[in-house]
């Protein structure tokens, strides 16, 4: 494996920490100096050797990492994995483009041997070495989602398709930022979107309904999304607020560079065969301030949209009390020279 | 995706069942029951495509199989595929698409097909049998001769036969009374089909959400008509035999599309200018866009009148 794991932390000590490299394929999200939302969908297909599109399910030096995290808090609520009884054929589906893309993807990491519907499952990282037979549940540890959810970086909805909308039936999410699963499962496209503000006004979800219920197999899409997060921590759950909500207090002028991480969920969207669901990964990449300016486009960039930002886009994301002192930090790094286009360093 | 026809075999005198399989042997995507896919047919400087129901089984990704009742009135795809294409034959195949799905949450499924509207169920049966969930499947035919359907059924206790000529033609009523709660109703057929069986489930007092049915259209054939499209600075004359989606599509301007049959809304597009009547025939826009005249479906609506002007 070319692959080196980090041992880190994202809760506690908070060890987690990028590499060079992992700096350098960060998924900066912002193409202009501002941001205003967008639907800014596009194929999810294989883009930039070394980059987080090059791969269907990326996979890198946080794998490990993440999945002892997603297993504390999974032992800690249970209900962060849930399917509703209809949505098990959705989850052999999502299992299936898993093991079927990571062994494609990274055969050095992952075996697949089919025979029929006897399968035989190699997971190197996890160690993990698994016999079962396809949609059988009963041949496994645990239900088909939750068994590869705790094998995939990044949180998965599965989404029920009918009466020309989406349904959030089942999912796994441990890596969320600030909204539950438990509170959103059995709800429809509109209704779990119902908090975000200003999109309903510009006809935004309307238009990616539209567009999510006529996603097509083999053509899966993908977006960026991006959020602040006080300490590199995966589960900022509505559920545990309590725990990371006060942190945010937390900043001060001498440590935001360090403390502050830019949070930048890549959103996939693929539909599945047999069951016709969608299925959602929400894959979560943390970057802390004084790692991405590194990078002197993004330092520039970053200053400016987020001093630009409309006040109830701060509001919503959670970050408003900072605010100033991370456009004063990044104020540092804005020399005024021109940025060029696209996500990627110069 | 390219496919070879590997078979064609008559059910009846008006429907074809075809097999497609990839020309390497490899295995195709699997599919949901109740899915379509659209197949391209290279007719002369056009290119037709029709969507037909998948009625092959859904995990068996080793090939599709189409029924096609042949149109004599239609546009000319269902002749085509009738009298043009043998099999060894390679033909243009989309992927599968599902706009008339199982819900999955129902305690019960009951089908209803009348005619060629079986061929949807034909896939979903062996998506029931195989997730063991229960079902009943009503097919209703004229007469015994025109029931391409036969052919293609399971010999299960839970397929009824309903045929006119032979005195037993299906009561809507009777199918719905007496289901279980959490049951969901499902219909494919004409019009008067689906309409009767929304009727009686509308005074049994069934929930609006559990009656289904699959209003996928061909496109009509119409009377030419002559079309300005103002991004592309061109205007065209959709032909008899033509939808305006496919005069769009000869003219290489770019229209996104799923259905073909006025129900995905893929291809909706803005109308800038209107002065006469616009033929709707989708399932999409609802009565107030329709009576507005400010967007069309050019997959299957049509337009009379002095000039339309549209935004591609």
């Amino acid at each position: 494996m070319t692959l080196r794991f980090n041992d880190e932390t994202f809760r506690g000590d908070y060890t987690y920490h990028n590499s060079a490299a992992a700096v350098r394929r960060f998924p900066f999200p912002f193409d202009q100096d501002s941001y205003m939302y967008s639907v800014n969908i596009e194929p999810h297909r294989p883009t930039r050797a070394g980059s987080v599109f090059e791969h269907r399910f990326d996979v890198d030096e946080h794998y490990v990492a993440e999945m002892q995290d997603r297993a504390i808090t999974l032992a800690d609520d249970p209900l962060r994995c849930q399917s509703l009884p209809h949505m098990e054929l959705a989850g052999w589906d999502f299992l299936e483009l898993v093991m079927v893309c990571k062994s494609e993807d990274y055969p050095d990491m992952f075996t697949l041997h089919r025979d029929g519907d006897r399968w035989h499952w190699i997971n190197r990282p996890l160690g993990i070495d698994q016999r079962f037979t396809f949609m059988d549940t009963s041949t496994l540890p645990c239900g088909p989602l939750e068994y590869i959810g705790r094998q995939t970086q990044g949180d998965h909805a599965l989404l029920d398709q009918r009466e020309g909308n989406l349904w959030m039936d089942a999912g796994i999410v441990t890596s969320q930022a600030d909204w539950s699963l438990d509170f959103n499962i059995g709800m429809n496209f509109f209704e779990w979107h119902a908090p975000v503000p200003k999109a309903h006004e510009l006809g935004i979800f309307q238009r990616a309904l539209k567009f999510l219920t006529n996603v097509q197999q083999g053509k899966p899409s993908r977006r960026l999304n991006w959020t602040m997060t006080v300490n590199p921590r995966l589960d900022t759950s509505p559920e545990n607020y309590h725990k990371w909500g006060p942190e945010k207090r937390t900043i001060t002028p001498e440590n935001v560079g360090a403390k502050q991480y830019l949070r930048v969920e890549l959103q996939s969207f693929y539909r599945l065969p047999r069951s016709n669901a969608l299925v959602f990964p929400i894959r979560c990449y943390l970057i802390s301030l004084e790692d991405l300016v590194t990078v002197p486009k993004w330092g520039r960039r970053f200053h400016r949209v987020l001093r630009d930002l409309p006040d109830e886009l701060a509001e919503y994301k959670g970050f408003a009390v900072n605010r100033s002192m991370i456009v004063d930090y990044l104020a540092r790094f804005d020399d005024g020279a021109e940025t060029s286009a696209g996500i990627f360093p110069d | 995706m390219m496919l070879r026809v590997a078979s064609v075999e008559p059910l009846s005198p008006l429907v074809t069942k075809f097999r497609f399989v990839h020309p390497d042997g490899a295995a195709l995507p699997l599919f949901s029951g109740g899915a379509h896919v659209v197949v391209e047919m290279p007719d002369g400087e056009m290119i037709r495509r029709n969507a037909y129901s998948l009625v092959s089984d859904p995990m068996d990704g080793s090939g599709y199989e189409i029924a096609v009742r042949r149109e004599d009135l239609g546009r000319g795809g269902s002749l085509y595929m009738h009298t043009r294409v043998a099999e060894g034959d390679l033909l243009g195949v989309g992927a599968p698409a599902n706009l008339f799905g199982l819900d999955l949450r129902a305690r019960k499924h009951v089908l209803v097909a009348g005619g060629i509207g079986i061929t949807p169920f034909i896939a979903q049966i062996r998506q029931l049998t195989r997730l063991q969930l229960p079902f009943e499947l009503h097919y209703c035919a004229r007469s015994r001769s025109e029931a391409a359907g036969l052919a293609l059924l399971p010999d299960l206790p839970q397929v009824h036969v309903h045929i006119s000529d032979e005195g037993n033609r299906m009561d809507p009523a009777e199918v719905l009374s007496g289901q279980p709660l959490g049951t969901h109703a499902y219909t494919c057929g004409p019009e008067g089909l689906v309409a009767a069986m929304a009727d009686a489930g509308a005074r049994l007092g069934w929930p609006e959400a559990a009656l289904h049915s699959e209003t996928f259209l061909a496109p009509p054939p119409g009377k030419p008509f002559r079309v300005t499209l103002a991004r592309s600075a061109l205007t065209l004359t959709v032909g008899p035999d033509q939808s305006l989606l496919e005069a769009l599509e000869a003219a290489g301007v770019d229209a996104p599309w799923l259905c073909r049959g006025g129900v995905c809304g893929q291809c909706e597009t803005a109308v800038l200018s209107c002065h006469g009547r616009i033929e709707h025939h989708d399932h999409w826009l609802d009565d107030d866009e329709k009576a507005a005249q400010t967007k069309i479906m050019p997959c299957v609506s049509r337009f009379q009148g002095q000039d339309l002007i549209l935004d591609r």
